[in-house]
């Protein structure tokens, strides 16, 4: 027992991460779908292999537990620092799904407003939710939301995310603040997609709840949080042991509290590392306009992430391009990762008002820290291919 | 012949600085069994893709993955993996069985009766119980049956609790703090004649003893990654197909798990248990026998020392690595922070930080005082002879000593 965890200390987890990332590099396949999932980094690899070595029920009494609680503690206090918000409003939950839903459903507000391109997790949850819609660009109209809020004076939950999943749009979430605060109203704000791709604070958010999730950037999945940042109770979801101060029942999940700690760490200190990979994104966007003139980047004229591309290539459906790219060892999504096994246009795309021809023909290219320009060169390289055969069929079509 | 006379493996010293003590606290949690560990490490790494991203090959070989452990998991209950349902532990599994059957019964009532009743046993685990409390101030009503002062459900009191409202009946398969095991197979038999969905909570014993949905008639079952050497923040529900039973979802939203739980699946995470459930498949018959018989040593040994020494709950029927004693006249605390080379418990994990006596072995009859010096070992895969050893050494030892103390006169 004790040989083999000796065997698997940090030297040996960082050389095996280490030879998967080469593994990762030396095929001839490109992921650029960091939107769905990302890559664990060698950090977050480290703590979890310290963490599963390890027993012990963070609640137990004895060493072992006492052991893991202090880890949890630590873990908690890393993930606060992502956000500069207290340690004690770091809800450990399953994941950015789980704190979605623990958010709203949670939050005791009978009323609860979303933004018409919020992720189905934050949809679903609360179905009857009355819809903030956005413009054009994808993102949510203030004067909308100041309206509706006025309209109805029951207390009120917003919900509006800090980035899309699918476009990348930013959301004016500190106006957003400003108008929930001056209605008495409680903010929510999913920030999945943009921790740890851009600085974030959580009093310039101004939001009392933050969904954030660990494998979204370089963390474990199964692991997320959500982030109280004031003195607010929460109707927990699940109910149990009374863990995480009786917010989220059931046994913390360790290794996962550790890899997204040691992922929150790393993300904060590298976070100028998304400068290149806005360049990068940038250039993939001009050489792409300047291979096809009738392409249409959605969401350009918005702020955006820096690493989110939704490039509509016209008249090409969305599956057939992804299928297309994918066998020339590309990879991307048609949009969110949970809903592209379903067909059906996105609820995202449609609510940004866009053609049905732009929404159908639109795929989701998402880079990360360790995209390159080899990587994006494979994309122009393929994703021109597929142009000019299609072209060339439609025009042939055309002819015909 | 020579292996006769093979020396003593060399006592544990945990009494040396910087030492854990030794584990005996497996009901707790586990610890993740290394070849689980190697099973897991490559969807960490190279294999990271999302599982629901079906338009390339990172999320394909994922998804893959995740429906090998699915199977997995389900030949270890004799479910089809079409079955099973990934939460995020027993605890999610636990509050989606029953809430999740009570909101979607509320939602569609059957024709001609509504069922709004739910049975369960006033020794439950506090998330069954918490779940129940919560239907209770939506409008259900609940009944918490007591236990026999062996810890079992009586199949009379039972039989006498279900009405045409009973919706759902939820029993422990095996205990947590007790370790003792109930009769499922009679339970099943029972419910399924009057028409009510059987639920229950196996975290404990799924993996340590044989379980079987069909023969023992379970319409959902609760299982645990890290209670089984797998890892933590994983679990499973098992939902019966034939006949159907229909939950509302806790967490909606990207329609993972047919709808019944959304969110991405952690894919290392369901390799983990996939794995666990593997091992525990081939491997739990021999390990049951080594377990049960270095417990009985256990007790033997201790009963032999320590006079007045009680089990609580049911001699034969209990985990063979489950031990749950009381010593006469000495609080359980006190007893456990005079043996610090071993890490045992006074009972659940979630609830050992409170200072109350445990409500389980309360409802065993016992006084407040008996009570209070329940204490909890659980053995497990990797525990050797010599801890044991070590164990009673210790246990018997302090026990001594602190009965000493109480006798001397001041």
């Amino acid at each position: 027992m004790r040989d083999f965890w000796q065997s698997h200390r940090d030297g040996d987890v960082m050389s095996e991460v280490a030879r998967a990332h080469q593994g990762v590099m030396a095929r001839t396949e490109t992921y650029l779908d960091w939107n769905a999932t990302t890559p664990l980094r060698p950090e977050a690899a480290v703590a979890m292999s310290a963490a599963l070595a390890r027993c012990g029920n963070p609640s137990s009494v004895h060493r072992w537990g006492r052991s893991a609680r202090q880890a949890v503690e630590r873990a908690r206090s890393a993930v606060a620092a992502l956000l500069g918000a207290p340690r004690e409003g770091v809800v450990f939950v399953s994941g950015g799904t789980e704190a979605n839903h623990l958010a709203l459903l949670g939050s005791g507000r009978e009323r609860i407003l979303v933004s018409a391109v919020e992720h189905d997790s934050v949809l679903r949850a609360v179905p009857q939710a009355e819809r903030i819609p956005v413009d054009r660009d994808g993102v949510v109209v203030l004067d909308r939301l100041d309206r509706l809020l006025a309209a109805d004076p029951r207390p009120a939950l917003v919900s509006v995310m800090l980035a899309n999943n699918e476009t990348g749009v930013l959301q004016p979430v500190a106006a957003v603040a400003a108008i929930a605060r001056a209605h008495g109203a409680l903010f929510h704000c999913d920030a999945v997609q943009a921790a740890g791709r851009i600085p974030l604070d959580a009093r310039t958010i101004g939001a009392d709840f933050v969904t954030l999730s660990a494998h979204k950037l370089g963390g474990p999945p199964g692991i997320g949080a959500l982030v109280v940042t004031g003195e607010l109770e929460l109707t927990p979801l699940l109910r149990g042991g009374g863990q995480e101060s009786g917010r989220r029942a059931g046994t913390e999940n360790l290794p996962g509290v550790a890899g997204f700690a040691a992922a929150a760490n790393a993300a904060t200190e590298e976070i100028a590392v998304y400068d290149r990979v806005r360049e990068l994104r940038d250039a993939l966007e001009a050489s792409v306009a300047a291979i096809a003139p009738e392409a249409v980047v959605l969401g350009a004229a918005a702020p955006r992430l820096p690493n989110t591309a939704a490039i509509s290539m016209p008249g090409v459906a969305a599956e057939t391009q992804v299928i297309a790219l994918d066998l020339d060892g590309v990879m991307v999504s048609a949009g969110a990762a949970c809903s592209s096994g379903k067909v059906g246009p996105s609820h995202v795309l449609e609510a940004m008002g866009l053609d049905p021809d732009l929404v159908s023909s639109t795929i989701r290219v998402s880079l990360g820290w360790d995209s390159s320009e080899v990587d994006v060169a494979h994309f122009l390289r393929a994703w021109t291919a597929l142009y000019h055969r299609c072209r060339a069929s439609l025009i042939g079509a055309r002819a015909a | 012949m020579s292996s006769v006379t093979a020396a003593a493996p060399p006592r544990p010293e945990p009494h040396l600085r910087n030492a854990m003590p030794i584990y005996l606290d497996n009901q707790s949690s586990t610890r993740v069994d290394p070849r689980v560990l190697e099973a897991m490490l490559p969807y960490f790494t190279e294999q990271f893709g999302n599982p629901h991203s079906a338009s390339h090959a990172y999320g394909r070989i994922a998804a893959e993955a995740i429906e090998q452990a699915r199977s997995e998991v389900a030949a270890l209950i004799n479910a089809d993996p079409r079955e099973l349902i990934f939460t995020s532990g027993a605890t999610e599994a636990n509050n989606l069985a029953i809430k999740g059957a009570a909101h979607f019964a509320r939602l569609y009532p059957e024709s001609g009766q509504s069922r709004d009743h739910i049975i369960t046993l006033a020794t439950e685990h506090k998330c069954v119980l918490e779940s129940c409390l919560q239907l209770q101030r939506e409008g259900f009503s609940v009944t918490y049956l007591p236990v026999e002062p062996n810890g079992l459900v009586s199949l009379d009191t039972l039989a006498g609790a279900l009405s045409e409202r009973t919706l759902l009946v939820s029993v422990m398969a095996a205990h947590n703090e007790i370790g003792v095991i109930q009769p499922l197979a009679e339970i099943g038999a029972l419910c399924r004649c009057k028409g009510v969905l059987f639920h229950s909570d196996a975290a404990q014993a799924v993996g340590k003893i044989a379980l079987d949905v069909e023969a023992m008639k379970i319409d959902l079952l609760s299982i645990s990654g890290h209670k089984v050497y797998g890892p933590k923040g994983i679990g499973a529900l098992y939902v019966r197909r034939r006949p159907r039973v229909r939950l509302l979802p806790l967490i909606d939203g990207g329609g993972q798990e047919r709808g019944l739980r959304s969110g991405t699946l952690p894919t290392p995470l369901c390799v983990g248990i996939g794995r666990a459930a593997a091992i525990a498949a081939t491997e739990m018959g021999d390990e049951a026998v080594r377990l049960r018989r270095l417990r009985d040593r256990l007790l033997a040994d201790l009963a032999r020392r320590v006079s007045g020494l009680r089990l609580n709950g049911d001699a034969e029927r209990r985990l063979p690595g489950s031990l749950n004693l009381g010593f006469p006249g000495i609080a359980a605390l006190k007893l456990i922070e005079a043996c610090p080379g071993i890490a045992i418990s006074t009972g659940s994990a979630c609830t050992s930080a409170s200072v109350e006596p445990s409500y389980v072995l309360r409802a065993l009859g016992l006084s407040e005082a008996e009570a209070n010096s329940g204490i909890r070992i659980g053995l497990g895969r990797f525990t050797t002879p010599a801890e044991v050893d070590y164990a009673i050494d210790a246990l018997s030892a302090a026990a001594s000593r602190l009965t000493a103390l109480e006798t001397t006169p001041t």
